[in-house]
């Protein structure tokens, strides 16, 4: 991991040697033309990821992401060196605020990458509020964070947890003709928006959802769970995080799978796909991001990464690179000047890429990305597990087809909203 | 009718696979008094260590057995060199077995990264059986029936063996069973090293339910406890039939109150403590 | 001042300087972390020490009081002081029918019933989500302050937190010598004697748990504030069982030992983890390698050090160590 290991032997010379060198750096800046200087000294870039605990796959995969952005643009961002400096929040909320701190108050870091989990991007919400410094999520998804609790200094690289649900909702009731279907996701608040978005799109399209289960995040076993899906259901709705996909899955193979399984993105993710068996084969998701999908720019980045990591690229992987692509297009529209935090984050907020894995990217007023949802099938190709695009729908916003106003004027996706109105039936 | 013979099938295996995670942890704390906290990470060492094996090409088979003989040595190990000094003291056992653990967890997370995997099931207990509209997993009628050959096992061994005997007198008083000439020293070794290649071998049989990935420690550890604590710290048919207790409430719980899903397990217990706080088959603890 | 204040004074005072020190707030709400956690360690300390009841669910009651005022002075509509007081009577009223329970049990009982009665409490963060958000939990906590008191300053809240940790050390060493605190002591070595020569045993122990709960209770309150977040992820068994790995480190019983090994977690969880990047390896080393060092702790471990030291020389050396467990 070279990333990791420059940026914290950075740190341990700074204080020594580095310490000299950059009084000196100081010393001629004053002496010579100052501000060309200033464009020169790296840009902070403070990094939140996972080494420790249950997420340190998704940690890891969104290092790769994010060293790969780096050393595409040879360690600069607009001019400027990039100094990052990667910290380890084990998915922990407390642990995470102090690693914000750290990153905030110790190292005086421009801009944040991360943190990982929406519990952690919580956890440090109102705290980025108060000091002012832009952070650009690559992977916590939590509805609200841009919608009824948007905060100015936060954007996402990544979809809400519903994004890309609401287009399956659609496509399970059109294109598949599915009219029962049976939830079942993890229990909590990522499982219940995507269910939620899910469910409303379909039930708006004329399907039903018949009955809701939810096992708890670390239930033991799905075997009770699934022992109570109806046999005579069109489908099974599946929104899995982390490893629990692979878990539920495996088990409902087991169990003679009584019904055609639909899926979240993370369910059968790129990153968790590598470790799965037969029993992923015929699944359909959908996701703002697939290995394969045909949109400027992804081409070469999953051939990039496959090359440089030997896998192919998932959620995790692809949203920490599109945030360092975001910090990387705002910090050239400044022309480097990140110190000015407001003007960084005004521009951050008006990013738009032509290219890159999610392709055309534009952020909606809210700082939630615009993009190409794909609905796709797991199929085993060249000898390994891959996503294969079905259908793509193109600009798909947060909002999904619904009126903005409308929908914050709404309560947040849960468990129980919007209601189901067919269950038992 | 389905449901409910689908469920008790699904109880009877998860119930085995629990005892197989708590028997182990009980032995240890019957004749040692440790409440040994690392038993969910060895446990979890072994569900890795088993795939490791499978993936190196052994046969499920001999995972497993090679498996238990590893973790069961590191457990000798860990007695012989740390475990000793601290006989009868509670809170210096804590501190070492949590240490460990989080020695172990990461050691795991290092070696064999984050990613969870699956641990495939021997090809001869793949797929599932049908009887009538019950579909069963051929795989987990396999643990309901290996757990309950490894209790007839451990009861044989305890109950109908020199060894046994002398287990049975340390159990009930050290210092008596070392006056009539029991080596209590390797009594204690011999029982550490059984008692964490139960947790080995248990996380290669639970793997394939279970899959392998980090914090699956911390996922088993409480309910390990929970099972001794249930059925009374120290008796095997104690963490027997807590095992089973467990498995029917987790199981029957989860389908028939969802809202108490996450309580489930912590309000019989709860209940049952505070009647009797020893557990079901527990002798009084000091 | 007594003698034995000195170092607990000293200590107190550095902690309350470091923003004369160091300019950057980090260190400052580092600072913050460690006085919280140490009067969370030494409520349980209270327990593990004195009582000999052994809690692996003490964050049930930092959980309770913290999801209390989050709640009730966010949307509850209370202004944040009301909020804590009521948080701390809510939770010392949990804390005392959670108390008739748990106290059935001693030994491994009691160590898993109070580990199952905080996972009940989990639970229900976690699952009633209508009200504490779930795993997304309660954010936009207000901080008390004033304009004489600006609690959003960090300093201010270290000041406001070292100021507490002094009160619990004041009022908990008073505790520990006062007759109630001999006898507690008294309940942990010898409970049937004690039973017999009259004292209620069951009552002592109540009064201790209630005493336990009532500072963590407080540590609930100044960890909701200084956060100003929280999640079900507080009332995790491992947050629990870090508490008891800080009392247990640092010497359980001892005054001084519950503050020390609460600035070796957070310091370790914290700042080591800065430099190495395998941190929660060095934790799991650093407790192994206590155990084996002072199987009793950082503070008995050093007083038996100087206790040998001062078998060498021959003037007495001045004790350092507030006190001693009675039974070492």
């Amino acid at each position: 991991m070279p990333t990791n290991t420059s940026a914290v032997t950075f740190r341990r010379t700074r204080s020594k040697a580095s310490c000299k060198a950059w009084l000196l750096a100081t010393a001629l800046a004053a002496v010579c033309a100052a501000p060309a200087l200033a464009q020169q000294a790296p840009i902070k870039v403070g990094f939140m990821t996972v080494r420790s605990g249950a997420l340190a796959a998704g940690g890891k995969q969104m290092e790769q992401g994010l060293e790969y952005c780096l050393a595409e643009r040879g360690g600069k961002m607009g001019g400027r060196p990039v100094e990052l400096i990667t910290v380890d929040t084990a998915g922990q909320p407390a642990t995470t605020k102090t690693r914000a701190q750290e990153l905030v108050e110790r190292v005086r870091v421009d801009a944040i990458i991360g943190p990982l989990a929406a519990f952690e991007a919580l956890a440090i919400d109102d705290y980025i509020r108060q000091v002012g410094v832009p952070v650009i999520s690559p992977s916590a998804a939590a509805e609200d964070l841009t919608q009824r609790k948007q905060n100015p200094w936060f954007v996402r690289a990544v979809g809400t947890s519903a994004q890309a649900n609401h287009a399956l909702g659609e496509y399970a009731a059109k294109d598949l003709k599915l009219k029962r279907v049976v939830t079942i996701g993890d229990d909590f608040a990522f499982g219940h928006e995507a269910t939620a978005g899910f469910q409303r799109a379909f039930e708006d399209n004329g399907g039903k959802v018949v009955k809701k289960l939810w096992p708890p995040l670390n239930v033991a076993d799905y075997g009770s769970y699934i022992s109570q899906i109806p046999s005579d259901v069109d489908a099974v709705y599946a929104a899995f995080a982390g490893g629990n996909g692979l878990r539920f899955l495996q088990q409902y193979a087991e169990y003679g799978a009584p019904a055609k399984v639909i899926a979240q993105m993370t369910t059968v993710d790129e990153g968790i796909l590598k470790s799965m068996g037969k029993e992923a084969v015929g699944v359909i998701s959908s996701g703002w991001y697939t290995a394969t999908q045909d949109v400027p720019g992804n081409k070469e980045f999953a051939a990039g990464i496959r090359a440089k990591y030997g896998a192919d690229p998932g959620y995790y992987t692809a949203g920490a690179y599109e945030a360092c692509a975001f910090l990387d297009a705002a910090v050239k529209a400044v022309d480097g000047k990140v110190e000015d935090k407001q003007a960084l984050m005004k521009a951050l907020r008006e990013v738009k890429l032509d290219k890159g894995p999610f392709g055309e990217v534009a952020l909606d007023p809210y700082g939630n990305p615009i993009m190409t949802v794909t609905i796709r099938r797991t199929e085993e190709k060249d000898g390994r597990l891959q996503n294969v695009v079905l259908k793509t729908y193109p600009k798909v916003s947060q909002f999904w087809t619904y009126d903005p106003k409308a929908f914050l004027a709404d309560p947040v996706y849960s468990r129980d909203y919007p209601p189901a109105r067919h269950l038992g039936n | 009718m389905a449901f409910w013979v689908s469920q008790t099938l699904n109880a009877l295996a998860l119930g085995g696979l629990l005892f197989m995670l708590a028997s182990g942890f009980s032995l240890i704390f019957g004749l040692m008094r440790v409440a040994n906290l690392a038993h969910g990470a060895l446990f979890m060492l072994g569900a890795y260590v088993g795939l490791a094996l499978v993936k190196a090409g052994f046969g499920f088979w001999t995972a497993a057995a090679t498996t238990a003989v590893l973790v069961g040595v590191l457990g000798g190990v860990i007695e012989r060199t740390l475990l000793r000094h601290l006989a009868g003291r509670t809170l210096p056992q804590v501190l070492l077995t949590l240490g460990l653990a989080f020695i172990i967890a990461d050691a795991c997370l290092m070696t064999w990264g984050g990613d969870p995997m699956r641990l495939p099931p021997p090809p001869e207990l793949a797929g599932a059986v049908r009887f009538g509209d019950v579909v069963f997993p051929r795989y987990r009628l396999f643990v309901i029936f290996a757990s309950a050959a490894v209790a007839l096992g451990l009861w044989l061994l305890v109950e109908r063996t020199r060894a046994g005997a002398m287990i049975r007198a340390a159990v009930d008083d050290v210092g008596m069973a070392r006056a009539i000439g029991v080596s209590a020293s390797t009594l204690f070794t011999a029982v550490f090293c059984l008692g964490t290649a139960l947790a080995g071998l248990g996380g290669v049989i639970g793997g394939p339910i279970l899959s392998v990935y980090p914090s699956l420690d911390q996922d088993m550890l409480p309910l390990a406890l929970l099972v001794v604590i249930l059925g009374g710290a120290g008796s095997l048919a104690g963490a027997f039939v807590g095992a089973y207790i467990i498995g029917f409430i987790y199981t029957f719980g989860q389908v028939l109150v969802p809202d108490l899903a996450y309580v489930i397990l912590f309000l019989p217990m709860v209940a049952v403590l505070a009647v009797a706080p020893q557990g079901l088959f527990g002798r009084r603890l000091g | 001042m007594t003698r034995r204040m000195l170092p607990f004074a000293v200590v107190l005072a550095a902690m309350a300087l470091v923003p004369v020190f160091t300019p950057s707030h980090f260190y400052v709400n580092l600072t913050s972390q460690v006085a919280i956690a140490a009067i969370g360690a030494l409520g349980l300390n209270v327990l593990v020490g004195h009582a000999g009841l052994n809690s692996l669910g003490f964050a049930v009651f930092p959980g309770l009081s913290a999801y209390l005022v989050a709640w009730l002075s966010t949307l509850g509509g209370f202004d944040p002081v009301s909020a804590g007081l009521l948080a701390i009577g809510g939770t010392m009223l949990v804390a005392g029918l959670f108390g008739v329970v748990a106290l059935r049990a001693t030994g491994l009982g009691f160590v898993m019933i109070t580990m199952a009665l905080c996972q009940i409490v989990w639970g229900a963060a976690y699952r009633w989500t209508s009200v504490t958000g779930g795993d997304n939990g309660i954010s936009a906590v207000p901080r008390p302050g004033t304009g004489l008191l600006p609690l959003e300053r960090p300093e201010v809240f270290l000041w406001l937190c070292v100021g507490t940790l002094a009160l619990a050390l004041i009022q908990l060493g008073r505790f520990f010598d006062s007759p109630m605190g001999v006898a507690l002591r008294g309940t942990r070595d010898q409970p049937r004697r004690m039973s017999a020569v009259g004292y209620d045993v069951w009552r002592i122990r109540f009064s201790a748990w209630m005493l336990a709960a009532a500072w963590g209770a407080v540590t609930g309150l100044l960890y909701a504030w200084y956060h100003q977040f929280v999640s079900p992820h507080m009332m995790a068994v491992t947050a629990s069982a870090e508490v008891l790995l800080m009392v247990v480190a640092g010497g359980a019983g001892t005054l001084a030992g519950p503050l020390i090994g609460a600035a070796l977690v957070v310091l370790l969880k914290n700042l080591a983890s800065i430099w190495i990047e395998r941190w929660v390896m060095l934790l799991g080393c650093t407790f192994v390698a206590i155990v084996l060092l002072m199987p009793d702790g950082i503070v008995p471990g050093f007083g038996l050090l100087r206790a040998a030291l001062a078998r060498l020389r021959p003037a007495p050396a001045p004790k350092l160590v507030p006190r001693e467990r009675a039974d070492v």
